[in-house]
Order: structure tokens, then C-alpha cells, then sequence
């Protein structure tokens, strides 16, 4: 319980996950050396692979914006003091919204009516998906991170018997539904999987902010998350601010789907989520909870999973499963280990200023 | 006689926050020393450093003579140093026996060390009048039961010197009188004792001599034999304190508030509130007294709409509120009843907010704060600065976080913001509670201000000297009941055996 100054603003939010990802990198160095590769070479194809050409940053992006969405997604509940572990099956149910809004109607509506439609499908069904465990918190009081968990495995469950079962198409061999008309193609930006949803991501961030500190709602939800008791004391209902919480944190994570089946893959698929839901709680947590920080941190994921994915490709020793590791270090450090150099730190700045 | 402790030179910085300068102090073995002053002076600061919780900035400290370093707790525990703190150190789901031994439980083999602890504890008990049922769990023990836990915790650890912090918050006068018997009888067997309050009454009736503490500096040391309270008031604050409220007779007008044969029972079917009748009207100021525990709390929830009542009638201004009609705290506020919760950091604030985001809460959706589905942030930044202006809170910045006020002004922001509402029923839960004297003075000077403004004021304190000063009439409670009605400034002997559980005169 020693008393410690504590840090200033700009070492929190800037040099604080300057020095998380720091360590991640020479902590990775020691590894990438263990296994016989020059640490620096390592960096520099990291570095080029996702930044080095047009092609590669928006690869980056495209990565990106899935990790924007799943980190504002965890970010809005964690405001509100719910711990949502389900932003991948909300990001898989979402995407099945989606793509069945889209399988009913592509062939009717126009583009600039299919693509907000598809977007709304994505949320709804994402919310829904929260829903449940939001209610059953709110009114059985079955803990949220235990249903959430829970949730993720009912959805994959659910959409491997959907795609097997129902939406495949018909004399395919692969789980996959019908190809998307046209008209439910996000308009691609560049030439790769970048596409429109980008933009989705930045209005949704712009969105989160404006709800959490400029609504009243925002406001009431802040209050639950710090002191429940004051939210009650203000006369907030809890078990629907619990809801309000879960279902904006679901429908976020849903868009998810909307970058991958109307951006990328143009039709239902299985296994889309592909750990971004896992992913936004290290990118909410590196990025403060605060949209802007979760655009940073969400860059650096898309820039990992970019980089790491050309380094395997250049380095055959550095295979897919290290590129995990590295992934995983950079979780480590900067999620769970967030809290490790603060100590450093104030001793630093406190040596610097006497 | 030889000093148990001494203090050179004790210097401390939190930030900015010069906390405690230059302080010297020595403690005389086998007495008890007070300490006094008010909130934020530095009384609690020096002593973690005492007992090893902060480390000093500079400075010595000498336990019978020898320097000592207090590295931590244990340090301190060594050195026969027990400290009884102000919020108590307790775990709700254990019981007391274990309580006791956690942290000395001897050995690996919980049962043996236990059976001994059972012995030494009931040994204790018995010697110093600390009776407490060793197998009760701590959650159902009340509060006064808890402070007897923790200080039999402390002597089971074998301590010579026993530092108490605020020991009387929670207490009847009967129990505080109970508690310095306690404290001279150790004082008998050569116990070292010392008592931070800012209590004066206590300090006259219990220390041996008094050290005075203001803004971080020892501005005068007092055998008690020698002084008085106004003086130590005087040292205390700095300047003349009138420690009497003027107050001409209530006017009292309609019924605001009515509770007909109120009853609470929780989910284990234990009976909180039991057949509560009141009427609470406007243009008076009504006390709650009691010992902490008895129903006061649970009544104040029922009142603002926190909890509905299992049984019995509630009605606020018109609004009638029952079993089947339950109210909330929002509809509560739109009928114009405000409420000033027992315990402002755990519910009447968020300590994270900034002040002005505080000095809303409970009325955001109003048009003046939101409008068009959006926060006004300027008005709410607006509003809150006049908040700070007219209640004298200090520092007067809105974007500052609520926690990094000291407790009289978070205590002024949380009134404020309920007070300008200009409420027709005013609930106020321990309106000074953790608050300096010169706040004290303004916030009973602004309830009686609003009183004869025509506000119906219910005030629930454990302090009774401020139930007797403010209010006129004065209702006790004990174990869920209202037991008795007195007049505004009754006798305190008569209240303290009410509140004990005595049959009413």
C-alpha cells in the first residue's frame, strides 16, 4: 500500500502502452532468436509486410477495422460494468443476420438500399445475441462472463448446423451459402479486402464516444459501471441499463459480419470471426476503453496479423503458429500485463522531477 | 514517565499535498494521548506512518527509545503496535473467531490454532468487557459488534500500544462510555493508547493529555486537565467556532411525508423495518436517532424509493407507495423529494466522474442538463460551478474528479446538488459524517436555512450531539422500530437508553 504519485496523463495514455508493446517486441526478439532468425529481420519484413506497399496497408485496415469493432464493442459493456467475453459469437450471429437479410432481398433491392439493410441485420441479430445474457444477468442474475463464454460455443455450434444443414447451396460440397448479388457488395476501397466498412468502424467510434459522454443514457451507463449502488441511488434501472449496454456492445460486434460477407467473402461462410472477438478484449483494454485508443490499438492488431501473416510467408521457420505467439506476447504484455512497468514508471518521472 | 513513541520531525507528501509537516510528537507509556483535528489535518496520515502503512518523506521514529523502521504493517504488529482503523478491516463471510486468528493463524493446522485462539479470545472478552459471540459471522454482527472484533483482533496480536482511529463514529453514548472504560482498564494493565477524534466531547472524557493538528502541522500540545472544549475548538480550526446553532421554532405546516406501519423484511425473512409510523411535515426538521444498524439505513432506502416496503403504506407528497406500488428513486425526484444518501463515495457519488458530471447525478434527464438526446455539458459545467459557488466547495473546478475532493466538499458538492432542487421533503443520512467542524457549522446552518424555507427535513445521524442540536422532534429507532418520540433538545440520557433498547418513558 505504498503511496505513489500517480502518473500523469500523457505517460498514461501514450508512454505507458509505448513501453507494454516495447517489451512485447523484445520479449518476441528473444523467442525469433531462440529459433535461429535475426530479431531485426524479423521486424523489418513485420514492419514492410504490413505497411510496405498499398496493397499491404490495406490488408492492415481491412484487419483493422474487424478489431475496431469487436474492441468498441467490448469497451461499451465494460463502461457499464459488463465484462462481455461473447463478441465472437455475436460477431458470427450477427453475420448470419446479415447474410440472410441480404440471401432474402439482394435480388430486389437496390445497392444503397441492401447495404444499410444488410448493416441493420448485422446489428440486430448481434444485439439479440447479447441480449439473452444481458436478460439472463438482469433478471435470473446468471453471470454475464459465464453466458457470454457460453454463447460463443451455441453460436458456432448453431451456424455449422445451419451451414451444413440449411444454408448451403444447393450441390455444393463446401458449407458456404449462395454467392451475394452485386448489390449487397460493400464498395471495396483500393483494390483488395479493404472495403466501406472502414468508414462503418470510424462513424461508429465517433458514435460510441458521442453516446458514452455526451447522452444521458452514456452518462447513466457510466454510472453503473463505476458505483451500481449510485446508479440505483439515481434512480437508474439497472436490469435495463444492463440490457441497453449489452445489446449496443453486441450489435457492434455484429458488424463484424458486415466487413466480412458484404466487404470480403460475398457470401456466408464458417469460422468468419476468426478470434476477433477474442481479440477486442486486448484491444479495449490497450486502448483505454476509449474509441480513439481503440483505433490505435486496433491498427496494431491489424498490423500484426498483416506483418505476421507475410513473415511466415518469408521466413518458412517463422510458421503460422508462431506468428500466434507473437500475437499472443503482444495480448500479454499489453493486456493482461498492462499494469507492470506503472511502477517503472512513477519511479522514473519521480527521479526526473526531484 | 517514559515516552512508548516518538515522533521527530515527520514529514509527508501526497502530490502537491503537503500532508503532514514537520510533526513531532511523543507519546507517554501507559496514558492515553489524544490526537485531534479536523478532517484532512493529517491525524490519520501520521498514524498509517506510525503503524507503517506510508512511508514518512522524512523523519524519525522511536519506539521506547530505539529507532525503528516501519517497512509495513508487520513491522509495526512486531513492534507491539495495533491499530484499530475507521473503516473496518473485517471479512463479512467469516466469523469473528476467524476473523481474530486470520493473519496469526499459527501453523499450518487451522484447528489447533484456532482451539488456542478460542481460549485466548474468550480470556479477552472477559477481562476487558468485550463480549462477542466468537462463532457469529461478522456480516450479522452490528457495526458496534464489528469495532469490538477489531479491537479484540488487535489484542490478540499482543498489543502494547494500540492506536485508535475514529473509534466512536458508530457508537451510543452508553457504548462510547462502555468503550473508555474499556480503554482505562487497559490503560490499568499498562496498555498505551492512542485516541484520533474529532470529537471534542471525547477527548475531554477520555485522554490524559492532547495534541492538536491543523493542516498538517502540531499547533498545540494540552493536558487535558488543563484545557477545554472552546479551545480546542479554537486550535483546531483557527479561528473562534461557535459550536451552538441558533434556531428559532419550526412552523410547521401540512404532512409532506407519511409512512403508516412500514415494514421491511429481506430475503432471508429477517425483519429490517418493523411497523414504522411517521409523519414527517413541512417546515420542521425530524431526527433519526440510533446506534448505526438499527434500521436507519434500510429506512432511508424505503423513504427514497431505493427499496420497496414488504408491507405497510408510504406516501410522498400525494404519491402513495406500497408493496404492490412500489416507487423509484426517479419518481421519488420528480415528486420533489431529495435525498442525501448515508454514504456519499458509495452511492450519492461516482468517484470517478468529474464534479460536475457528480453534481447531476440523479437529475441528467432533466431538460436543463440534456436536451435533443445530447448532454449540455457547458450548463452542466455552468450549474455545477454555481453549485461550488453558493456551497463553498473547495477547489472550485468542476473538471476535477470527485475523488480528489476532501470529504467535507464532496459532502457540500452532494447537498448542494440536492438542496437546489429546492426539494419539498429533504432526506439527509449522516449530513456530516468524515466532515471538518467549519463544514459542520455551514451544512446545519444551510438544513436549517431550508427548513424555514419550507422544506419537510428528515436527518438520520449516529451523532447525537447533532440530532440534538438540529432537529425538533426526535424519533429513536432500535432494531428496525421506532421506539420513542422526544422533543428537540431532550435529555441525552434519556435518548441514549432509548436507543439502547430501553423501554420508552
Amino acid at each position: 500500500m505504498r503511496s505513489r504519485r500517480p502518473l500523469p496523463a500523457w505517460a498514461e495514455i501514450v508512454l505507458l502502452p509505448l513501453v507494454n508493446i516495447a517489451l512485447a517486441f523484445i520479449t518476441v526478439g528473444i523467442i525469433v532468436r531462440i529459433i535461429g532468425v535475426d530479431p531485426l529481420r524479423a521486424l523489418e519484413l513485420l514492419v514492410v509486410g504490413a505497411f510496405g506497399s498499398p496493397e499491404s496497408i490495406g490488408y492492415t485496415l481491412y484487419y483493422a477495422t474487424n478489431f475496431i469493432f469487436t474492441g468498441l464493442a467490448v469497451s461499451v459493456a465494460f463502461h457499464g460494468g459488463l465484462f462481455n467475453i461473447g463478441g465472437e459469437g455475436q460477431a458470427y450471429i450477427g453475420g448470419l443476420g446479415c447474410g440472410l437479410a441480404v440471401l432474402a432481398l439482394d435480388r430486389y433491392l437496390p445497392i444503397w438500399l441492401m447495404i444499410p439493410v444488410g448493416i441493420a441485420a448485422a446489428a440486430l441479430f448481434g444485439a439479440a445475441w447479447a441480449a439473452v445474457p444481458a436478460w439472463l444477468q438482469a433478471w435470473r442474475g446468471s453471470h454475464i462472463v459465464i453466458t457470454t463464454i457460453m454463447f460463443n460455443f451455441v453460436a458456432a455450434a448453431l451456424m455449422v448446423y445451419l451451414m451444413v444443414n440449411v444454408l448451403i447451396a444447393p450441390g455444393s460440397m463446401t458449407p458456404q451459402s449462395r454467392n451475394f448479388e452485386p448489390s449487397a457488395f460493400m464498395p471495396a476501397m483500393g483494390g483488395n479486402a479493404l472495403n466501406l466498412s472502414l468508414v462503418l468502424a470510424l462513424v461508429c467510434c465517433v458514435g460510441v464516444w458521442g453516446f458514452l459522454w455526451h447522452t444521458p443514457w452514456g452518462y447513466a451507463l457510466r454510472t453503473m459501471g463505476h458505483n451500481p449502488e449510485a446508479a440505483v441511488y439515481a434512480g437508474t434501472d439497472l436490469r435495463r441499463m444492463t440490457m441497453l449496454g449489452m445489446c449496443l456492445s453486441g450489435a457492434l460486434a455484429g458488424m463484424v459480419g458486415v466487413n466480412e460477407l458484404l466487404g470480403v467473402h460475398h457470401r456466408i461462410v464458417l469460422d468468419f470471426p476468426a478470434g476477433y472477438g477474442f481479440a477486442g478484449i486486448a484491444v479495449s483494454l490497450m486502448g483505454r476503453n476509449h474509441p480513439f485508443g481503440i483505433v490505435l490499438a486496433a491498427l496494431l492488431f491489424g498490423a500484426l496479423q498483416q506483418g505476421g501473416a507475410e513473415l511466415s510467408f518469408d521466413i518458412p521457420t517463422i510458421n503460422r503458429e508462431m506468428v500466434v505467439v507473437i500475437q499472443g506476447l503482444v495480448i500479454l504484455f499489453s493486456g493482461a500485463l498492462v499494469n507492470l512497468p506503472r511502477p517503472w514508471l512513477q519511479a522514473l518521472l519521480a527521479l526526473r522531477r526531484s | 514517565m517514559t515516552a512508548a513513541i516518538e515522533l521527530e520531525r515527520i514529514d509527508k507528501s501526497f502530490g502537491s499535498v503537503h500532508a503532514v509537516r514537520g510533526v513531532s510528537l511523543s507519546i507517554e507509556k501507559g496514558a492515553i494521548t489524544g490526537i485531534i483535528g479536523e478532517n484532512g489535518a493529517g491525524k490519520s496520515t501520521l498514524m498509517s506512518i506510525l503503524y507503517g502503512l506510508y512511508h514518512a518523506d522524512a523523519g524519525a521514529i522511536r519506539v521506547d527509545g530505539k529507532p525503528v523502521r516501519m517497512e509495513g504493517p508487520h513491522d509495526a504488529i512486531a513492534q507491539g503496535i495495533g491499530m484499530v482503523h475507521q473503516h473496518f478491516m473485517l471479512i463479512d463471510s467469516f466469523t469473528v473467531l476467524e476473523n481474530v486468528v486470520l493473519g496469526a493463524e499459527g501453523g499450518a493446522l487451522l484447528a489447533r490454532g484456532t482451539a488456542a485462539a478460542r481460549a485466548e479470545l474468550e480470556r479477552l472478552s472477559r477481562d476487558y468487557g468485550l463480549t462477542v459471540d466468537p462463532d457469529a459471522l461478522v456480516s450479522e454482527l452490528s457495526v458496534g459488534e464489528q469495532q469490538r472484533v477489531e479491537i479484540l483482533k488487535v489484542l490478540f496480536r499482543g498489543a502494547r500500544i494500540l492506536i485508535l482511529d475514529e473509534p466512536s463514529a458508530v457508537l451510543t453514548p452508553q457504548e462510547t462510555d462502555r468503550l473508555f472504560r474499556i480503554l482505562a482498564t487497559l490503560k490499568e494493565r499498562g496498555v498505551t493508547i492512542v485516541l484520533i477524534t474529532h470529537k471534542l466531547r471525547e477527548i475531554m472524557a477520555a485522554t490524559d493529555c492532547v495534541y492538536v493538528m491543523r493542516q498538517g502541522q502540531m499547533v498545540a500540545e494540552r493536558a487535558t486537565a488543563e484545557t477545554h472544549p472552546e479551545e480546542l475548538a479554537e486550535l483546531m480550526v483557527g479561528r473562534k467556532v461557535r459550536l451552538q446553532l441558533d434556531k428559532t421554532p419550526p412552523q410547521a405546516g401540512e404532512v409532506r411525508l407519511g409512512a403508516e406501519h412500514l415494514g421491511l423484511v429481506d430475503r432471508r425473512g429477517v425483519r429490517l423495518l418493523d411497523d414504522i409510523n411517521l409523519e414527517l411535515r413541512a417546515g420542521e426538521i425530524v431526527g433519526i436517532a440510533g446506534v448505526s444498524g438499527n434500521g436507519q439505513t434500510e429506512l432511508l432506502q424505503v423513504l427514497s424509493g431505493i427499496r420497496p416496503p414488504s408491507s405497510g403504506t408510504l406516501t410522498v407528497c400525494g404519491r402513495t407507495v406500497d408493496a404492490g406500488h412500489p416507487g423509484d428513486p426517479a419518481e421519488m425526484r420528480d415528486l420533489g423529494l431529495a435525498h442525501v444518501p448515508e454514504d456519499r463515495l458509495r452511492q450519492g457519488m461516482v468517484a470517478a466522474f468529474r464534479a460536475s458530471e457528480t453534481s447531476i447525478l440523479g437529475y441528467h434527464e432533466q431538460p436543463q442538463f440534456s436536451r435533443n438526446f445530447l448532454l449540455r455539458l457547458q450548463a452542466v459545467g455552468a450549474y455545477c460551478a454555481r453549485l461550488m459557488e453558493r456551497f463553498d466547495v473547495r477547489p472550485r473546478v468542476p473538471g476535477l474528479r470527485s475523488s480528489s475532493f476532501s470529504g467535507g466538499n464532496q459532502q457540500k458538492l452532494v447537498l448542494a446538488r440536492e438542496m437546489a432542487q429546492e426539494p419539498k421533503v429533504l432526506l439527509v443520512g449522516q449530513p456530516t459524517r468524515g466532515v471538518d467542524i467549519g463544514a459542520i457549522e455551514f451544512i446545519h446552518r444551510e438544513l436549517v436555512k431550508s427548513r424555514d424555507a419550507g422544506c419537510a427535513v428528515l436527518v438520520v445521524s449516529v451523532e447525537l450531539d447533532e440530532i440534538l442540536s438540529l432537529a425538533d422532534r426526535i424519533l429513536v429507532m432500535f432494531a428496525g422500530r421506532i421506539v420513542g418520540e422526544v422533543a428537540g433538545g431532550a435529555d441525552e440520557r434519556t435518548l441514549g437508553l432509548m436507543m439502547a433498547g430501553a423501554k420508552a418513558a
